[in-house]
């Protein structure tokens, strides 16, 4: 049982002056100390923390209201610029960092009255799928400390189950929001490309990074989507998604058409994961969902487009990575070129170096229509597939992950079989559709994320559908 | 199969603007050449004849007015991070 409330519960007790935000902020200060052997959190914003909770607090007992957010914690990945601490993106090269300005999700999410608590461990600049590419220390699964808690937003899942805080904020880019939320057992949606601004968030692949919530129920990451969603002019690549209307059909599992791969079967997930999805399905069934078969004969291609395009964002996106206007510097360098050099060569960890030397690559002269330009021309196939899939379905289902988490350092030396926990989630990433990874395993099991993926644009109706299953199944 | 070699590793690492030692080199040529010959699968697919796309969402030059925005953000944050500073400079060390 969590100790804390649904989101937009304890709005309305801080809102009605039933709760302060002070011991909201109090309590999850404290869970996060109790839980630090879990090395879910990088850094804690105490002080900050504690004086707006205050200034709220004096707010409301002078009769002000504050936002649908009033008075709750929560945790941001370190990828994300905010004021009270440093922004590392878990590198060394970021170590120490003040930012001079938050992150555009950051201030919507202080503007309804939420109030950033600590920030979250990841792969170094998200680089990864199993938090253990940090250059600072590795999270544990909150169910079993040998194992991963998957990445490379696994701080913030960790902290949403250790329960530090009602919600926390990912990044995905591949499957860095859904795939920690999935080997811990908790919400995770990574919205329409585009619905949510990037200002202030660290880049990995400006192509497909998405910002959205990690969560304990469907219910807590839309009250929080609807925060943090909408357009920037800070962040020009975001769009507008159309204003929704909520009606109860949504909810209602009846009537609705899932379509499920025919690509993928046994051979595709471990056995568990087979039953568990399958178990799901027929429930659904059960429910009137109509469930349909949709071929996408490319699917086997997506996670090799991503690693291409993937790479290649990354490599330009680290650039800017110099030591000279920002972060670590090599104070031994005597010229600049060997400032550059050396700077770069301490700051950055294996990972990141080999994304860059692989981006570098695909996108070097001789090899740039053979690998960037074809991935690029992938895209575009996979989204007629994508489009021609839902023609016949309203969303489509999967496994997040094609198996549980796994244990700590049993796949570091093995980089493709690291990659493959991203075999799944990688399609919505590369398509731009909204996509959420739903817990399915109760009790004491290890757990499953059954993942949805839905028409761009449609992160509202995915939601709903969402919650249907939560609540029925 | 892929034709990567450890000059390759040396060749990628200059341009990137990061040095490697050669023990570090030698376990990079292997872990770069796997990823390679995974994703050199896409070179199979007849994909002449489709368009790339570079981005998902279809916006198309995206403009604000011309107007002064105030980012509220000061040049003394902006300065708290340069790790070497001189009246008001950003210090670079010297070119050659």
């Amino acid at each position: 049982m969590s100790q804390w409330e649904d989101i937009d519960k304890i709005a309305d007790q801080v809102n009605s002056g039933k709760v302060t935000a002070q011991s909201l902020v109090e309590k999850s200060l404290e869970t996060i100390e109790k839980n630090s052997k879990y090395d879910a959190i990088i850094s804690v914003i105490k002080d900050r923390a504690i004086k707006r909770a205050k200034e709220i607090d004096l707010k409301i007992a002078s009769g002000e209201k504050l936002g649908r957010l009033a008075g709750v914690p929560f945790i941001a990945k370190d990828n994300m610029l905010t004021f009270g601490s440093d922004t590392t993106a878990a590198s060394n090269i970021l170590k120490g960092f003040k930012a001079p300005y938050q992150a555009t999700v950051i201030e919507k999410l202080e503007s309804a009255g939420a109030i950033c608590v600590a920030k979250a461990n990841l792969d170094a600049f998200a680089h990864g799928s199993s938090t253990e590419n940090s250059d600072f220390m590795v999270t544990k699964n909150p169910h079993n400390k040998k194992l991963v808690p998957g990445g490379s937003s696994g701080g913030s899942a960790a902290a949403v189950i250790l329960d530090m805080a009602p919600f926390a904020l990912g990044s995905d880019t591949g499957g860095s929001i859904r795939l920690p939320a999935a080997f811990c057992g908790a919400v995770g949606l990574k919205p329409t490309y585009g619905s949510v601004s990037r200002s202030g968030v660290i880049a990995m692949a400006s192509s497909t990074d998405v910002v959205g919530p990690i969560t304990k129920n469907v219910k807590d990451a839309s009250t929080v989507f609807q925060v943090i969603a909408g357009q920037d002019p800070l962040d020009s690549t975001t769009i507008k998604l159309d204003s929704y209307k909520f009606n109860s059909k949504d909810y209602q599992l009846k009537g609705k058409t899932v379509g499920v791969i025919k690509e993928l079967n046994n051979s595709s997930f471990s056995k568990v994961v087979q039953t568990k999805f399958d178990e799901t399905v027929d429930a659904l069934k059960t429910q009137g969902v109509n469930v349909v078969e949709v071929s996408f004969p490319l699917l086997e291609y997506s996670l090799a487009c991503y690693y291409i395009i993937c790479p290649a964002e990354v490599s330009s996106n680290l650039s800017r990575y110099d030591g000279i206007k920002f972060g670590f510097s090599d104070s031994k360098a005597v010229t600049l070129d060997e400032l550059y050099n050396q700077t770069r060569s301490l700051g950055f960890g294996k990972e990141a170096k080999r994304r860059i030397m692989l981006g570098t690559y695909v996108l070097s002269s001789g090899y740039y229509d053979a690998y960037y330009n074809q991935a690029q021309r992938l895209r575009t196939k996979l989204i007629e597939e994508y489009d021609l899939a839902f023609e016949k379905c309203d969303f489509l289902l999967t496994p997040t992950s094609p198996d549980v988490a796994f244990a700590i350092g049993q796949n570091t030396d093995d980089n493709m079989k690291m990659y493959l926990s991203d075999a799944l989630t990688v399609g919505a990433s590369l398509v731009g559709i909204p996509a959420i990874s739903i817990p399915a395993t109760v009790g004491n099991e290890l757990p499953i994320g059954i993942q949805i993926m839905a028409k761009q644009k449609n992160d509202h109706q995915l939601l709903c559908f969402s919650k249907a299953i939560e609540d029925k199944i | 199969m892929v034709e990567f070699t450890i000059d390759d590793v040396f060749k990628l690492a200059k341009l990137s603007n990061i040095s490697v030692s050669e023990m570090e080199a030698k376990s990079l040529v292997n872990e770069i050449k796997v990823i390679l010959e995974y994703v050199s699968q896409l070179q199979k697919l007849d994909l002449a004849k489709t368009a790339p796309t570079y981005q998902v969402t279809g916006l198309f030059d995206v403009m604000r007015t011309d107007e002064e925005f105030d980012y509220k953000i000061s040049a003394a944050d902006l300065f708290k991070n340069v790790p070497e500073t001189q009246d008001n400079y950003i210090k670079v060390r010297r070119v050659l």
